[in-house]
């Protein structure tokens, strides 16, 4: 009915401080529009949706075994994501969670060897802070490049995290190695008291309390603190910090040296709780994953921990469903669709699409043809 | 705090929702075990996999021997499998565990690194038998499985030996741990009994299955004027790089020789499916004991694939001779003198490596150029 060139375009059009109910209905059209595309994906490749989906479920939530699980998946994951988030917080992209991780567990194993004997809490509250030192010191280097010689932190958080990962390696080949393990890279295993403690009878360590706890200190920090308020004034608006006389420098070996930290204290956490020992395989790459988590949650340390929640819940899931017999590859699809609507829908919590009739003439094609009320109305939760 | 609370809630919620929407014809699957111990009419079989089941290689051999258990057992036995477990331990556990909960019978664990999730497991669950392959630690429920790779790495470095023009070999190593250096040193000793001055450089990739890492390592080894390459890791990528190259490939685990047949000289093999119906039966009749066996050539749970068409068949006669003598009891692969890289002998002629020895094996034999992690 109109101009014979112009065509349909979608547009992202920014939303003007959405509300809460639409923040709302577009997590949970997302969240359904994943289960949906999963269930279609699944049948074209000839699997049955039910099944499939209740296994899913009783991996995960739907059992205790699957609840324990999937909280003892979720720890090391709170830990780097915070790492990832307070930097990120600052525009400082810290790639090295995943260095950092291995050398907090280093820290951490220093200690437990060099003093096996000492009392269960004040040991591992000494490998804690081992674990922090550690993380700590691997993210310093990238740290002061960054504030002092202003070489971009990137390259140098994600080369440092093969070093790390290399020379735990290096320590388990030789001056660790256990004797009885036959030449594998495996550690001595850890003394009983540099083993962190079940939670009563369940199979969750406590470094689930200790995650809990750092996702709280980084989220007062941020909220309660000058330094959290100096932190995002300076990650949203470099200028006006230095204007106000922030010292950017030192916040940002200050930031880094915290980010180290939280990533440190998840490799203790990790080789103290459920590895009981180092060795050469102790993180599947959580410093990566933590980069996924902390996105999702938008780089707040209190919604890192539900998230980090849903990512154990995959993980566990996904190992129930090959035992139901799916192949690992449709665990992974499944695993990747769920998060690639996970991602859209936050996009679509900031922006909404817009058909536009544009005119490719170049002139504007008319205006208010184009649903703009509700574009990809959601369903309404169920 | 408060949001997080309710993002929690609403997170679990929805999975309620979508789990009892679509879930509700599945529910109480649960087939009726006829609980531990004494004979059984099904057995249920898993295998928890450390790389793909179709790496063609070292998980493979594992899963034709699983298939072999389905062929012959039939509706006896229900098997199940998990594949690309990682090494970490709580992945492992998580895999491993998740099979006992649900009622499996006997659940066989096939990487050196599951060893200690395995017994772990195994301690929780008393009326659940595993079988852990490569590793040493048994318990009541847990067995400890393996073969005598060496013998067959000594008959296909034979044949390395004899198809080498410049004496340089090449190997992709995973790990720099005993079995690994064991298997090496067996290969370079069936090479240079061919060719006395063979070399062999060793890369280790640092991991059992990376096809990508596998294939520079391969590359690397190339260019540093080997013209047979083999392998210790689980992927065919090494024969797929020497095949390109024009040069000449003993591969590892499995009969690969799809992948690069103008290269396929020959691979060491395992054959898991006589052990593996062997295992599941004694379950089925209440026999299982816990034990720790280690197969031999004789036994068949290792042995060489089909040899390529470059393979003389002087080459082949020479080669099956001293695989006969290895099956009856004539020949000792490490038969000394043995000599390490630096000339030390470590077998005096006449004597031969004592199993100690075998089992904690960090050094190179003579002719191998490659450095160890100082230990």
């Amino acid at each position: 009915m109109s101009a014979t060139t112009a065509a349909l375009r979608p547009r992202l059009v920014k939303r003007l401080l959405p509300s809460r109910a639409t923040r709302l209905a577009v997590r949970i059209g997302a969240v359904a529009a994943a289960f949906v595309a999963a269930a279609l994906f699944l049948l074209l490749a000839g699997n049955p949706i039910g099944p499939v989906f209740s296994a899913l479920w009783s991996g995960s939530f739907g059992s205790a075994y699957g609840q324990a699980q999937t909280i003892l998946a979720a720890i090391p994951l709170v830990f780097t994501s915070l790492a990832v988030a307070i930097a990120f917080r600052m525009l400082l992209w810290n790639i090295g969670a995943e260095g950092q991780f291995y050398f907090g567990a280093f820290g951490a194993a220093a200690v437990a060897y060099a003093w096996p004997e000492w009392p269960g809490p004040l040991l591992l509250t000494a490998m804690v802070l081992g674990g922090m030192l550690g993380g700590a010191l691997w993210a310093l280097v990238p740290g002061a490049l960054r504030a002092y010689l202003g070489v971009n932190e990137i390259v140098p958080t994600l080369l440092l995290n093969y070093v790390a990962i290399l020379w735990v390696d290096y320590l388990v080949n030789t001056a660790w190695r256990d004797p009885e393990s036959l030449g594998f890279p495996l550690g001595v295993p850890f003394s009983a008291q540099a083993t962190l403690p079940q939670l009563g009878d369940t199979a969750v360590h406590a470094g689930a309390i200790i995650a809990v706890i750092a996702a709280l200190v980084i989220a007062v920090i941020l909220r309660k603190t000058i330094w959290g308020y100096k932190i995002k004034v300076i990650g949203e608006n470099r200028r006006a910090a230095r204007y106000a006389g922030f010292s950017i420098t030192r916040n940002i070996v200050g930031v880094m040296l915290l980010s180290g930290a939280l990533a440190g204290v998840g490799g203790m956490v990790e080789v103290s709780g459920t590895v009981h020992r180092i060795q050469a395989d102790i993180s599947p790459g959580f410093g990566y994953t933590g980069i996924i988590v902390a996105t999702l949650a938008r780089f707040s340390p209190l919604l890192i921990l539900p998230v980090a929640l849903l990512f154990g819940a995959l993980i566990t899931g996904g190992v129930e469903l090959q035992t139901i017999g799916l192949p690992s590859d449709i665990v992974l699809m499944l695993q990747g669709t769920i998060l690639f609507f996970a991602l859209a829908g936050e996009l679509l919590v900031h922006y909404r699409i817009e058909w536009r009739r544009q005119a490719q003439t170049g002139s504007e094609g008319e205006p208010g043809a184009a649903g703009r009320a509700h574009p990809g109305a959601m369903p309404s939760g169920t | 705090m408060k949001s997080s609370l309710k993002l929690i809630s609403l997170g679990v919620a929805l999975m309620l929702a979508a789990a009892c929407g679509t879930g509700s014809e599945s529910a109480g699957e649960d087939s009726g075990s006829t609980g531990g111990g004494g004979s059984k009419d099904v057995v249920k079989a898993a295998w928890v996999y450390v790389g793909p089941r179709n790496d063609g290689g070292w998980t493979t051999a594992h899963d034709n021997g699983r298939l072999a258990v389905e062929k012959t057992l039939g509706d006896k036995v229900e098997t199940a499998y998990v594949e690309n477990v990682p090494e970490e331990p709580a992945a492992a556990t998580r895999a491993i565990e998740g099979f006992a909960r649900k009622g499996y019978d006997i659940i066989f664990t096939t990487s050196f690194g599951f060893m200690d999730p395995t017994l772990e497991v195994a301690k929780k669950y008393p009326d659940v038998v595993f079988e852990h392959c490569s590793g040493f630690k048994t318990a009541d429920n847990m067995s400890a499985y393996f073969g005598a790779m060496e013998e067959a790495k000594f008959l296909a470095g034979m044949a390395a030996g004899a198809a080498t023009k410049n004496g340089q070999l090449g190997v992709v190593n995973a790990f720099p741990i005993p079995e690994v250096i064991r298997l090496g040193n067996a290969f370079m000793l069936g090479a240079q009994a061919v060719n006395p001055d063979a070399t062999m450089k060793v890369v280790f990739t640092n991991s059992w299955y990376d096809p990508p890492k596998e294939k520079s390592a391969a590359e690397s080894l190339l260019d540093a004027n080997s013209d047979v390459l083999t392998q210790d890791v689980d992927s065919p990528a090494t024969g797929q790089v020497a095949g390109a190259a024009g040069a000449k490939w003993v591969g590892y685990n499995s009969d690969a020789s799809e992948f690069a047949p103008d290269a396929w000289l020959t691979a060491p093999v395992w054959d898991w499916s006589d052990y593996y119906i062997e295992r599941v039966e004694a379950v089925l009749d209440g026999s299982w004991e816990s034990h720790n066996y280690y197969g031999t050539l004789a036994d068949g749970i290792v042995g060489l694939a089909p040899y390529g068409k470059s393979v003389s068949q002087e080459t082949q006669d020479m080669i099956d001779a001293k695989r006969q003598e290895i099956v009856n009891d004539e020949f000792d692969v490490f038969q000394g003198p043995v000599y390490d890289q630096s000339g030390r002998v470590m077998a005096k002629k006449g004597e031969a490596l004592s199993l100690d020895q075998l089992l904690s094996m960090d050094w190179f034999v003579k002719g191998i150029e490659g450095k160890l992690p100082a230990s």
